[in-house]
């Protein structure tokens, strides 16, 4: 067991190594030159010329990617243009919003977060929850209401959907305030009236897919000799189902929903779109569009960061929950 | 937990036994599992009505110059006579007339029936060109790697692993600029053909990867079959073993999977757009539409609602008739 | 016994190693130094109970799987470690049948490019037309020619199994590796299948290795026999010798399990006590001692060689061999 984590551990070191790599190459692929961006319109080149200097990118390639890496990992000097002394995990200093990379992300994951953990924990509650009945009622009007409901929210897209409901909710009823962030801890009421709607838009069209994976899933099990050999050993209805059928059904469940809530975490780049609320998606579009590599890099990592982490999770949840997989 | 190949056969025996009659009896042509799953989904209502819409979809995309004919109005023509001092196009139901069926857009004017038509075509051919490719990359990748194991099954793990880490919509963003620029320098006209080719090319660089473990996990599973063996046995070579023997086994579920990937790349398109990727606004397409749109959900809301309803119902489609499809290919999956 | 043998064997080894993890954490002995000759025409049964190691000696045969030491010399050339393009000469000669019947026939694929496919794969294009060759096929093995367009799953096991034996027929092989081609079948169809192999043999003058787990199957079929057991061949004889003078403990054991081997008597059944051991740790000495009623001391210090009683053609791997005609004495023995 601890050498499948060692292996798997490694191996998404290695993943996130390669996405850091690329992540850099494609910035200097990026058509934009970077100094531009801070610099505003009356820069003469000689200026311009010190500015790169001093930020390092006329260095080779190599070793700005090196600095870079360096930072992350010991904390690095950035010079007294860019903040001084960057300690330990230093994602850089940002020449576009004038602040440590680190700063930004400390203020914008937060806000990621609001929106993802408990819009995951309702998505997955009701999708498996609908799944799971349907499967249960097979062929009844609940069956089919259900499969509708997943159909429906499997063709819709997240910033129609959040468009109506701000409408409906915000400008019609005048129900909720306009979308926003607060702290948790400073007001739990108004942080939640403030996303609610982003919960419910991310729930309704993810838990459409759990419904229907996991009704498959349901279906599938109790189908399955085990389960009927439980049923006929003459076990209850409610401890074969939810204790034999579920644990069997929800692997496959889990496996997407850690992929689903790890790329989430990364950034749900539309819905923050979507609902004008400043998160790590939003974070990473504007970066990309005023070439601000050092913030590019941050959210880019801390996104593969948030994936790479899901999946091992998922394999250890995996093993912990199908004991066939240990035996690999 | 898989189909095991005697349930599967017997089962495939019952159904023939009842059908078409065993081999005793006369009939020389026998059913293919393919033919048998054809004869499932024709029985299916749902599988047909969203079938037939799909077609027509279909048919309407194909056919969006005849229908431009028929219909006179062009996709660019901009009828500003029609709009108010705001913009606003006159007239209720955001200007539906005999003449504009749809109404028009606010601004600019345009017909928004021949738009959603030339839109339909876009989006259309972007994610059947993206799902194809998609598909064919996936399986040769998924395939390789399920067979040959080893080394090659670790590294193409590792691609996929790598490819799902990278967050889509930020890469697309930063590399559909680059390619722009590489191809068209600082302020070159970019042509539609161009743009749509780009978006496919994204496309084609994050999609592969469910195909190819979905691919990869069916080749595993398949090739301890004796009548794998029994090819390399015969001293079959790696072509033949992947492509006469194991994909006619796994044609069912990449099916399937294909039906259910050319919806999200319409949706994907759409989403792009929305975060100002994609096609220059002279191009119609959906995710153009519905992104322009939304900006006027309050003061035309017919504007949204009819590019919104048509995506809406073009994706539902495509969803229904795949899951159709999977439960006639595979009648254990679920019923 | 004077012409070449076809297929010889020398040691033929398969070690498969256990992993947990990444780590090997052992050894399974499936197939440990086998040495045998099949001349051409000549049916060989290789005869032992389940996990013996039958179906891994099969396929290292046909090389389906890598051989971990020993050789296998085919027509004189030694084929152990060739690689695909090398066989492909070979093949042709060398095909196998497989036990399952519904696992074996590809289910997508008609019955004509079933057995199509080895002509396809070699490229061989016979003379009247691969249709026409494939019907010839077909018949030969008692199908309905006019069946080429169907598919395997409207066929019963039997006629399954038959396709199969059409599709190894394809090339005209000199040798068939037949690995419990009839187990899977219903009793009253083995026989069919058994006699259609053997009318084949005798009329294309095919050799056979011929895998089944008990003698009752390869007895009306087989020219010579070997038991297997644990890897290893304890007994290797001709038919008549095999049946009438066993020689080693286990195969008087497995000859008294055939019902109408009625000669030993009622008391003549020779139930063994306790299970195989693991392939994984095989025991010292002689593998059947832990089973075997006559094992001394000496039986767990030194494994028996596989060598000729008698000066004769039967081998047998035992320390105390049965003497011809003592059969008596063994009913006696075993009853007390
Ligand atoms: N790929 C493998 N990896 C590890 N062990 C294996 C493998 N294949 C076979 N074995 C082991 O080798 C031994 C011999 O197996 P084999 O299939 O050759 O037996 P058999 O005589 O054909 O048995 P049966 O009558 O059940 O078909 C068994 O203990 C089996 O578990
Ligand atoms: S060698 Fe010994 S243990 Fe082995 S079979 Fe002969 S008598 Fe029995
Ligand atoms: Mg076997």
């Amino acid at each position: 067991m601890s050498r499948f984590l060692i292996k798997r551990l490694f191996s998404a070191t290695l993943t996130l190594f390669a996405v850091s790599v690329l992540t850099f190459l494609m910035f200097f692929a990026l058509p934009r030159d970077p100094v531009t961006g801070m610099c505003p319109k009356n820069c003469n080149p000689e200026r311009l010329e010190r500015v790169r200097d001093d930020l390092g990118l006329n260095d080779p390639l190599v070793s700005q990617y090196a600095g870079y890496m360096k930072g992350i990992v010991t904390g690095r000097d950035l010079g007294s243009a860019q903040g001084g002394r960057c300690d330990a995990p230093c994602l850089g200093w940002s020449y576009v919003t004038n602040e440590a990379v680190s700063d930004t992300i400390a203020r914008v994951l937060p806000v990621t977060l609001s929106i993802v953990i408990p819009a995951a924990i309702l998505w997955l509650l009701l999708g498996v929850g609908l799944g799971m009945v349907s499967a249960l009622r097979r062929g009844t009007w609940l069956d089919r209401m259900a499969i509708g409901f997943s159909l429906t929210g499997a063709s819709l897209q997240l910033y129609f959907v959040g468009a109506v409901l701000l409408l409906v909710f915000v400008y019609n009823l005048r129900l909720l305030p306009v979308p926003s962030y607060t702290s948790i801890f400073d007001n739990p009421a108004k942080w939640a009236s403030g996303l609610v709607l982003a919960w419910v838009a991310l729930a309704f069209l993810f838990s459409a897919i759990y419904a229907r994976l996991s009704r498959a899933q349901m279906l599938e099990t109790l189908s399955e000799d085990f389960v009927r050999t439980a049923r006929a050993k003459g076990l209850a209805k409610p401890t074969v189902y939810g204790r034999h059928a579920l644990r069997a059904a929800i692997t496959p469940v889990v496996t997407i929903a850690g992929l689903d809530v790890g790329g989430a975490l990364g950034g749900t780049v539309i819905t923050e779109t979507t609902f004008g609320i400043q998160g790590l998606g939003r974070t990473a579009v504007d970066a990309v569009r005023s070439g601000d590599l050092p913030t590019i890099m941050a959210t880019v990592l801390i996104a593969a960061v948030f994936v790479v982490m899901a999946n091992v999770l998922v394999d250890l949840l995996y093993a912990a929950i199908d004991p066939r997989v240990r035996l690999r | 937990m898989s189909l095991s190949p005697v349930e599967g056969v017997a089962l495939a025996e019952i159904e023939s036994g009842t059908g078409s009659g065993g081999p005793g009896v006369k009939g020389v042509v026998g059913r293919s599992p393919g033919q048998l799953a054809w004869l499932r989904l024709r029985r299916d209502r749902t599988a047909m009505v969203s079938g037939a819409l799909l077609v027509f979809f279909l048919l309407l995309g194909l056919a969006a110059p005849l229908i431009e004919m028929a219909y006179g109005v062009g996709p660019r023509e901009q009828f500003q006579k029609l709009l108010d001092g705001f913009g606003m196009p006159l007239g209720y139901a955001g200007g539906v007339t005999g003449d504009h069926w749809f109404g028009l857009e606010p601004g600019l004017g345009r017909d928004i029936f021949i738009r959603l038509i030339y839109g339909l075509r876009t989006s259309l051919f972007i994610a059947f060109a993206a799902a194809l490719i998609t598909a064919t990359i996936g399986i040769v990748l998924g395939a390789l790697a399920g067979y040959l194991g080893g080394w090659l099954d670790a590294v193409i793990n590792w691609i996929t692993d790598l490819t799902l880490a990278m967050p889509f919509l930020i890469i697309a963003l930063a590399l559909t600029p680059t390619l722009t620029l590489r191809f068209y320098g600082e302020r070159g006209q970019v042509s539609s053909a161009f743009g749509v080719g780009v978006l496919i090319a994204v496309f084609a660089i994050f999609g592969w990867t469910s195909t190819a473990r979905l691919v990869r996990g069916q080749v595993i599973a398949l090739r301890e079959r004796e009548f794998v063996e029994a090819a390399k046995a015969s001293g079959a070579g790696l072509g033949h073993m992947l492509f006469r023997q194991l994909l006619p086994n796994i044609w069912a579920p990449i099916l399937v999977s294909f039906s259910l990937a050319v919806p999200q790349f319409i949706t994907s398109e759409a989403a792009l757009s929305f975060i100002g990727v994609g096609l220059s606004d002279e191009t119609p397409s959906f995710g153009r539409m519905i992104y322009r749109s939304l900006d006027f959900l309050q003061t035309d809301p017919a504007y949204v609602f009819f590019p919104g309803i048509t995506i809406f119902a073009l994706v539902f489609a495509f969803n229904l008739f795949g899951d159709a499809l999977r439960d006639a290919l595979d009648p254990k999956s679920s019923r | 016994m004077t012409d070449e043998p076809l297929l010889r064997v020398r040691g033929l080894t398969k070690h498969f190693p256990v992993r947990q993890g990444l780590r090997a954490t052992g050894l399974v002995r499936a197939v440990d130094g086998l040495d045998f000759d099949v001349r051409p025409g000549e049916t060989l049964g290789l005869v032992g109970e389940s996990g013996c190691g039958k179906t891994t000696t099969g396929r290292m045969l046909v090389r389906l799987l890598e051989p971990t030491a020993g050789t296998i010399e085919f027509a004189g050339r030694d084929i152990t470690h060739a690689g695909r393009r090398e066989l492909r000469p070979l093949r042709q000669d060398l095909q196998i049948i497989f036990q399952d019947p519904y696992a074996s026939l590809n289910p997508r694929h008609t019955v004509g490019r079933i057995v199509a496919m080895p002509l396809q794969v070699n490229g061989i294009k016979p003379p009247g037309g691969v249709k026409a060759r494939v019907q010839e096929l077909l018949e030969l093995v008692g199908l309905n020619p006019e069946h080429y367009n169907r598919y395997p799953h409207e066929f019963s096991g039997g006629q399954r199994q038959r396709i199969g034996i059409a599709r190894a027929l394809a090339l005209r092989p000199k040798l068939i590796v037949a690995d419990e081609p009839v187990s899977a079948l219903d009793v009253s169809i083995q026989a069919q299948v058994v006699n259609l192999l053997r009318d084949l043999q005798r009329d294309l003058g095919l050799a056979f290795v011929f895998i089944a787990h008990d003698l009752a199957v390869v007895r009306h079929f087989c020219q010579r026999v070997a038991v297997m057991y644990l890897g290893r061949i304890v007994e290797i004889g001709d038919r008549a010798d095999i049946y009438e003078r066993p020689q080693h403990p286990y195969t008087r054991a497995l000859l008294s399990a055939i019902p109408d081997v009625t000669r030993l008597g009622p008391a003549g059944r020779i139930r063994l006590s306790g299970d195989v051991p693991t392939p994984l740790d095989p025991p010292s000495g002689c593998r059947f001692r832990t089973r075997c009623w006559k094992a001394r001391d000496i039986c767990a210090t030194e494994e028996p060689a596989l060598v000729p009683r008698d000066g004769g053609d039967q081998a047998t791997a035992c320390h105390f061999p049965e003497v011809a005609g003592a059969t008596e004495a063994i009913v006696e023995e075993v009853s007390r």
